[in-house]
C-alpha cells in the first residue's frame, strides 16, 4: 500500500494512483490532492496492471485515503492526546451523575467548604457539590457547541455548495445574505437573540440554533471558494459529460474534495462556541439558572475568586482545557486533511 | 480606486440600513419595557398609557422606525427610555472603550510582529515552540478568565503586599480625584493597564501565528534566497526584504480586527467596570427599562460604522502595500 510520502518521490507509486484513477472515475475525487502531481507523470503511465486485480484496487483505494489521513493526524502526539483527554472529559461529563454521589442540582449540608475528599472541588455558598456542577457544566458546553458545529456546518455547506456550483443568480443572492449576516456586528445579534431567548427559557439547544446562525458564515464563504475552483475540474465536466445530475456531481464529486476544509472548519467552529456560550452565560444571556454551564459558574464564582478560590478556578481550569483539546485537534485535522489551510482563527 | 471605495461605502450604507430595520423589530418585539411599570400595583392605567404614548409603544412599528430613523438622518440619536440623551452617552462610551481598544492595539501588534517573526525565523526552536504553545494558551482562554485572572490573582495580591494600590481594578479613573493634569493622566492610566493587558494577550496570540505564517511564506520564497546569495548582510534581508512584504497580510487582519474589537470589549468592560460601548449595549438590553431600541439602535450604527469604514480601509491599505492587488 503506498504510502503518501513514498508516492510524492516514486514515480511507480505515482503511475499505480493514477492508473486505478482511470479504471474507476469516481475514484478521482479522492486522489485531487496529488492531482497535479499525478497529470504531471502521465506520460509514464503505462497500463499494465502489476499483478492488481480491479478489485484489489477498487476495493483499497478508499480505505487508503482515510487511512493516509488518520495515519497524519495519528502522527499528531499534541492532536491525539488533546483527543484522547476531550473524549475522557466527555465520558467523565455524560456518566458524571451515574457514578458520582452527589447531583449537581442536589444541596448538601455543606457549604462554601474548601476541596476536600468528600468534595473534591469543595462547595458553593449554598451546598451545592462543585465537583457534579463542573461536571454538569462541561457536559452542557461541549453538548451545545456540538449542536452548534452540527447545525453552522450544515448551513454554510448547503450555502457555499449551492452559491458555488451554480453561480450567478443564485450565488449573488445567497452570498448577498451571507454578507448582511456577516456585516451586522455578530455581538448585537447574539445578544439581543439571547436576551430574548433567556427571558422565555434559556435552553441550551436553543443556545446552539442562535450560535449557530451566527457562526455558519465563515464556512459558507470557504466552501463557496472551493466549489467554485472545482467547477472548471476535468473531471467534473467528465460527470456531466456522462449525464450525472447536479445533486450527484454536488454529492459524490465535488463534495468529498471540500471535506478537509469543512472538518477542520467544524472543529474551529466547536472551540468558538464553547468559548461564545461561556461568555454570553457569564454576561448573564446564556443558559439560565437551574441549568448549569461553566461559563455561568465562573460568574457565580467571581465574586468569592479570592475568599473562595476553587469557585473560579476549577470550572475555569475545564473550560480552557476543552477549548485547549479542540484546537489542538483542530490543529492535528488540519494538517492531516488540509495542508493548505493556514488559518489559526475564526 | 476611489470608484472602489465609494461602491463600498455605499454598499456598507445600504446594508446598515437593512440592519438598522432587522435589529429594530427584533429589539423592539423582544420584551415590554414598561414590563416593571405594569407589574406594580401601586401604578394607575392612565400612568402606563402615559408612559407608553411618551416612549411611542403605542404607534405601530413602522411609524417608530421611521421616527427614530427620520431623527437619525438629523443626526440626532434620541433619547434612552429612562430620559437621557442618547448622543452625549454614546460619546462617553466610545471615548472609554477606545481608550482601552487603541492602546491593546497598538501593543498586541507589536508583540504579534516581534514573536511571529522571532518564531519564524528561528522555526521549531524552544522559542517558537514556547510562544506557540503561550499562543495557543491564550488563545484558548476566555476573555472573563483571564481578566478575573489578572484582576483577583495578579493585581490584588500585588495591591496587598506592596499595601498601596498600584493597579486599580475598577473604572476608568478615580472619582473625585482632584490633582493636576499630571496626576489625572497617571491615575487614569494606571485604570487602563489590566484592561489593556487583558485585551492584549487574548489579541497578539491569534495575530503572531498571523504573522509567523507569513514570514515563513516569504523567508521559503525565491527572492530572498536570492536576496541572500548576492551577499547582503541578514539583518538587512530579514527587515528591509522579509519583514516589509510579511507584514502585509497583518495589517489587514489588524484593520479588521480593530473593529470587532470596539464593539466586542463588553466582556473586558463587565470585569474592570469600564462605561464602554459594550456595556451601553448590555445595559439597552437588559437595563431596568428594558429592551431600550433607541440605545440599541444607536451602539448597532455606530459599531457597524466603524466595522463598514475599518473594513474599507483593510482594503484600501492592502492595495497600497500590495501592488500585485488591484480593484476593479
Amino acid at each position: 500500500m503506498p504510502d503518501f510520502e513514498e508516492r510524492k518521490v516514486g514515480p511507480v507509486d505515482a503511475n499505480s494512483s493514477a492508473q486505478s484513477s482511470q479504471m474507476r472515475g469516481e475514484e478521482l475525487d479522492f486522489t485531487i490532492e496529488q492531482g497535479d502531481r499525478v497529470t504531471k507523470d502521465r506520460s509514464d503511465i503505462t497500463y499494465s496492471s502489476q499483478g492488481d486485480t480491479f478489485d484489489d484496487l477498487a476495493g483499497t483505494r478508499v480505505k487508503t485515503q482515510l487511512q493516509l489521513a488518520a495515519r497524519r493526524f495519528f502522527r499528531h502526539r499534541l492532536a491525539v492526546v488533546s483527543l484522547s483527554v476531550f473524549i475522557g472529559l466527555l465520558i467523565l461529563s455524560v456518566a458524571g451523575g451515574d457514578f458520582w454521589q452527589y447531583n449537581y442540582s442536589q444541596i448538601t449540608a455543606q457549604f462554601s467548604t474548601g476541596p476536600s475528599w468528600g468534595h473534591p472541588f469543595g462547595t458553593d455558598q449554598i451546598g451545592h457539590d462543585l465537583f457534579a456542577q463542573v461536571l454538569r457544566g462541561t457536559l452542557t458546553s461541549i453538548e451545545t457547541s456540538l449542536l452548534v458545529a452540527v447545525i453552522a456546518t450544515t448551513i454554510g455547506t448547503v450555502f457555499g455548495a449551492l452559491a458555488g456550483y451554480y453561480g450567478k443568480l443564485v450565488d449573488a443572492s445567497l452570498m448577498r445574505f451571507t454578507d448582511l449576516v456577516l456585516t451586522v456586528p455578530v455581538l448585537a445579534i447574539l445578544l439581543v437573540l439571547s436576551n430574548l431567548l433567556s427571558k422565555t427559557a434559556g435552553s441550551s439547544v436553543g443556545l446552539a440554533l442562535i450560535l449557530a446562525g451566527v457562526l455558519w458564515t465563515y464556512l459558507a464563504r470557504l466552501v463557496r471558494g472551493t466549489f467554485l475552483s472545482l467547477r472548471r475540474q476535468d473531471y467534473v465536466e467528465a460527470a456531466r459529460a456522462l449525464g450525472a445530475r447536479d445533486a450527484r456531481i454536488i454529492l459524490r464529486h465535488m463534495l468529498p474534495n471540500a471535506l478537509g476544509p469543512i472538518i477542520v472548519n467544524a472543529t474551529l467552529t466547536v472551540a468558538n462556541a464553547i468559548l461564545i456560550e461561556a461568555a454570553l452565560s457569564f454576561l448573564g444571556l446564556g443558559i439560565q439558572a437551574p441549568q448549569v454551564s461553566l461559563g455561568l459558574l465562573i460568574q457565580q464564582g467571581e465574586g468569592a475568586a479570592i475568599t473562595q478560590p476553587w469557585l473560579f478556578v476549577f470550572p475555569a481550569l475545564f473550560l480552557v482545557a476543552i477549548v485547549l483539546c479542540v484546537n489542538f485537534v483542530g490543529d492535528g485535522l488540519r494538517d492531516s486533511l488540509d495542508p493548505r489551510q493556514g488559518r489559526v482563527r475564526e | 480606486m476611489l470608484a472602489f471605495v465609494i461602491r463600498r461605502v455605499f454598499i456598507g450604507l445600504f446594508v446598515l440600513l437593512v440592519a438598522s430595520v432587522f435589529v429594530f423589530v427584533l429589539v423592539a418585539e423582544s420584551g415590554n419595557p414598561l414590563a416593571t411599570l405594569q407589574a406594580d400595583p401601586g401604578v394607575t392605567q392612565a400612568t402606563i398609557r402615559q408612559a407608553a404614548a411618551q416612549l411611542h409603544l403605542n404607534q405601530p412599528l413602522v411609524q417608530r422606525y421611521w421616527y427614530w430613523f427620520s431623527h437619525l438622518l438629523r443626526g440626532d440619536f434620541g433619547t434612552s427610555y429612562s430620559g437621557q440623551p442618547i448622543g452625549s452617552e454614546l460619546g462617553q462610551s466610545l471615548v472609554a472603550t477606545l481608550k482601552m481598544v487603541i492602546p491593546a492595539t497598538i501593543i498586541s501588534t507589536i508583540l504579534a510582529v516581534i514573536t511571529g517573526v522571532l518564531s519564524a525565523v528561528r522555526q521549531y526552536s524552544v522559542w517558537d515552540n514556547i510562544s506557540t504553545g503561550l499562543a495557543y494558551l491564550f488563545y484558548s482562554t476566555p476573555v472573563f478568565v483571564l481578566a478575573i485572572l489578572l484582576k483577583d490573582f495578579v493585581a490584588i495580591p500585588i495591591n496587598n503586599a506592596v499595601g498601596n494600590t498600584v493597579f486599580y481594578t475598577i473604572g476608568e479613573s478615580s472619582i473625585g480625584n482632584t490633582g493636576g493634569l499630571l496626576s489625572s493622566i497617571g491615575n487614569q492610566f494606571s485604570h487602563a493597564v489590566l484592561p489593556v493587558l487583558t485585551l492584549v494577550l487574548i489579541t497578539y496570540a491569534a495575530w503572531s501565528r498571523y504573522q509567523r505564517a507569513a514570514m515563513l511564506e516569504v523567508l521559503n520564497s525565491d527572492y530572498l534566497r536570492l536576496a541572500r546569495s548576492k551577499g547582503l548582510k541578514p539583518s538587512r534581508v530579514l527587515i528591509r526584504h522579509a519583514l516589509r512584504n510579511a507584514l502585509i497580510p497583518l495589517t489587514t487582519i489588524v484593520a479588521l480586527d480593530f473593529a470587532v474589537i470596539v464593539g466586542g470589549a463588553v466582556v473586558t468592560e463587565t470585569v474592570y467596570g469600564w462605561q464602554g460601548m459594550g456595556r451601553l449595549l448590555l445595559n439597552g438590553l437588559t437595563g431596568p427599562v428594558s429592551p431600550d431600541v433607541n440605545v440599541v439602535l444607536a451602539w448597532l450604527m455606530v459599531v457597524a460604522a466603524v466595522v463598514v469604514a475599518f473594513n474599507v480601509l483593510a482594503d484600501v491599505l492592502y492595495a497600497v502595500l500590495d501592488p500585485r492587488i488591484r480593484y476593479a
